[in-house]
């Protein structure tokens, strides 16, 4: 038989059960629209996971200095002084390290922090004007620190929202004087709240000073090297792609500036690890959520395998008439999963619209206090139209080939 | 050229091996009529399902056309099925919800003729019922669907003619329709026809009766007056 007549006697022998041809794609529609809806869902609270995630920095490296091998004990990574300033400027040259977008050195101290008569403990940290892109801070009120305040070692701080808070309560503080352990600091910005994210807090209690200013007037520890010594520098690299090439170029550019020959004397921590595993993680919900629904989907194919089993049963005089007009085992093979097939790509199709207009309609919907977010992919579309016909196949070979298999005689005789 | 030698057929049915075929040699040569008669289980069905090579002899030689049956695969019988062998059924065997002319192209169909529909509508010309082509088999009279029948038959330009009691269900006028249209093929194109059948009117109209008992041939000759009056004896 030709493709042709495969597809008219498919569809003829359909069209005379509608009742229960329907009934059986209905399974199939069912399965399918389930299994796009549900992993349109699934997508869409991955990407929003994703996202959470990217902002926690999936394109960020750390740059720390290495262990001091120094003084009377090991204090472990990152308490050595072999990073400097210079390392850091060295690092926003394109030439050395193209892959990174900033680059902004940090040293953390530590400090009472007193405005008139309140007073507050917070950490310090001297940064670079870098600092504000790097960490995507948003300020409330002001400025941020510039160029000028690093090369001038000026006395200014960017207030965290929360030592704002205590010093100034809900007073807009710029212009007014802090004392920082006993200088005198003059607040130039407010760093905003950040409610959300998981960076949620981390501002708060932090009060940010030109890098130089922390070194010179604040910081315990001097370095013999001649230049500012910084605890760490965070790199934003351009890409989370890029993160690889990122630390790559950074570890050829501190070699050579550290002259090194044997181990490194830093580290380079980054997020890709933690990434890795969250999208391991979410990956692992999608397919689980994908395989609940594959489930309805697979129960569609078993009730296309019944009804196929009922309709080998009642056409086995059809089946020998067929054959003694000689049809092959293959033309008989064909015949019924074409209608198998027939069955689960009808149903696949309908499944599919329904399951993009349910996912549609899901989008932007709240469920348990989270907004739901869909993304629909055309993957899911095409994942789901194969499934179902393989589906098809699958549940209708058994059937086929049992009907395929018929002696004539035997179906000739059948009652 | 259809040759039996010494052809057995064994069913088992339960525990118990019947013999439906118990030893029969024929030769029926190309463009011969001939008529089956005998009585229920004298193993005529069983004939005519061995030499329209719906069925393999259980032991024994079945030759069509200087080729063993035995040793075709089952898509070479298939073939022969569809091209050289037109079968006509007692209960016409046409697809309920299929048109005459679908029922008709539906042996084309498989053998992947060209130009079907045309051989289609010459058959159903051929028995007289080019404006019943349309029809479900269901608006058909019982004689009307055994044309329907024979015009399946004819549009695979069979060499073969297979009927079996093709007259069986139908009054006396149908059957002579019936008749005629299957002497005037075999006297006309040269086909060769096998009709199996109780009646005698049928029978003497055919130039030889294979009279059959218990899986075996009793008598085989031209039908004549000693016929005649045997048959009326059993």
């Amino acid at each position: 038989m030709s493709p042709a007549d495969t597809l008219w006697s498919a569809l003829t022998a359909l069209w005379v059960n509608k009742l229960r041809s329907s009934l059986t794609i209905l399974g199939i529609v069912i399965g399918v629209a389930a299994v796009i809806s549900l992993m349109s869902i699934g997508r869409g609270a991955q990407a929003a996971i994703t996202e959470d995630i990217q902002s926690l920095g999936a394109n960020q490296l750390i740059v720390q200095p290495g262990a001091a091998t120094e003084g009377p004990r090991f204090l472990g990574q990152g308490t050595g002084s072999t990073l400097t300033l210079d390392d850091a400027y060295a690092m926003m040259d394109p030439v050395w390290v193209p892959s990174a977008a900033a680059v902004a050195p940090e040293l953390s101290t530590g400090g009472q922090i007193v405005a008139g008569r309140a007073n507050t403990f917070s950490q310090v940290l001297g940064v670079t004007p870098e600092y504000e892109l790097a960490q995507e801070v948003t300020l409330s009120y002001g400025d941020f620190i510039t160029a000028g305040h690093i090369a001038n070692r000026s006395e200014v701080v960017v207030l965290g929202s929360r030592v704002s808070e205590s010093l100034f309560g809900l007073r807009d503080p710029v212009g007014q004087t802090v004392k920082i352990n006993e200088r005198q600091f003059t607040v130039i910005g407010v760093m905003a709240r950040n409610e959300t994210g998981v960076w949620a807090g981390v501002f708060g209690e932090t009060a940010l000073v030109p890098i130089t200013t922390a070194y010179y007037r604040l910081a315990v520890e001097r370095t013999t090297q001649g230049s500012v010594s910084v605890d760490r520098i965070n790199v934003q690299v351009k890409s989370p792609d890029l993160v690889d090439d990122a630390e790559r170029e950074i570890t050829n550019l501190l070699r050579l500036r550290h002259r090194l020959t044997g181990g490194n004397d830093f580290y380079i921590n980054n997020f890709q690890d933690i990434i890795d595993s969250f999208e391991d993680a979410t990956n692992t919900f999608v397919i689980f959520l994908g395989s609940i629904a594959g489930i309805s989907l697979l129960v569609g194919g078993i009730g296309i395998m019944n009804i196929m089993l009922v309709s080998v049963a009642e056409r086995t005089r059809e089946i020998g008439i067929r054959k003694a007009l000689g049809a092959k085992r293959k033309d008989i093979l064909v015949q019924f999963m074409g209608e198998a097939t027939l069955l689960s790509l009808v149903g696949g199709g309908i499944g599919v619209l329904v399951g993009v207009g349910i996912s549609r309609l899901a989008d932007g919907w709240s469920l348990a206090g989270e907004t739901l977010n869909t993304t629909f992919n055309l993957d899911i579309v095409l994942l789901a139209l194969a499934v179902s016909a393989v589906v098809g196949i699958f549940f209708g070979i058994y059937p086929a080939m049992r009907a395929a298999r018929l002696r004539p005689i035997d179906a000739l005789r059948y009652e | 050229m259809i040759i039996l030698e010494n052809v057995k057929k064994v069913y088992n049915v339960g525990s118990v091996e019947v013999a439906a075929l118990n030893g029969v040699s024929l030769c029926i040569a190309k463009g011969e009529m001939v008529a089956v008669m005998g009585v229920s289980g004298s193993g005529k069905s069983t004939l005519m399902n061995i030499i329209g090579c719906l069925d393999l002899p259980t032991s024994g030689v079945y030759r069509l056309e200087d080729r063993n049956v035995a040793y075709l695969t089952d898509n070479h019988l298939a073939e022969i099925r569809g091209r050289e062998i037109g079968f006509i059924f007692q209960t016409y065997n046409l697809l309920p919800r299929l048109t005459a002319r679908r029922n008709v192209e539906l042996p084309l169909m498989y053998s992947r003729e060209p130009n079907r529909r045309e051989r289609a509508r010459y058959a159903l010309e051929r028995v007289g019922l080019s404006e019943r082509a349309n029809h479900l088999p269901t608006e058909l009279s019982g004689g009307e669907q055994q044309r329907v029948g024979i015009a399946r038959a004819l549009a695979q330009e069979p060499t073969i003619i297979l009927a079996d009691e093709p007259t069986g269900n139908l009054d006396s006028g149908s059957s002579n329709e019936i008749i005629s249209i299957l002497t005037r093929l075999n006297r006309e194109e040269g086909i060769t026809v096998v009709v199996v059948t109780h009646s005698t009117e049928i029978a003497v109209r055919t130039q030889r009766i294979i009279y059959m008992l218990d899986g075996r041939v009793v008598a085989d000759k031209p039908p004549g007056a000693s016929f005649r009056k045997r048959v009326w004896e059993q």
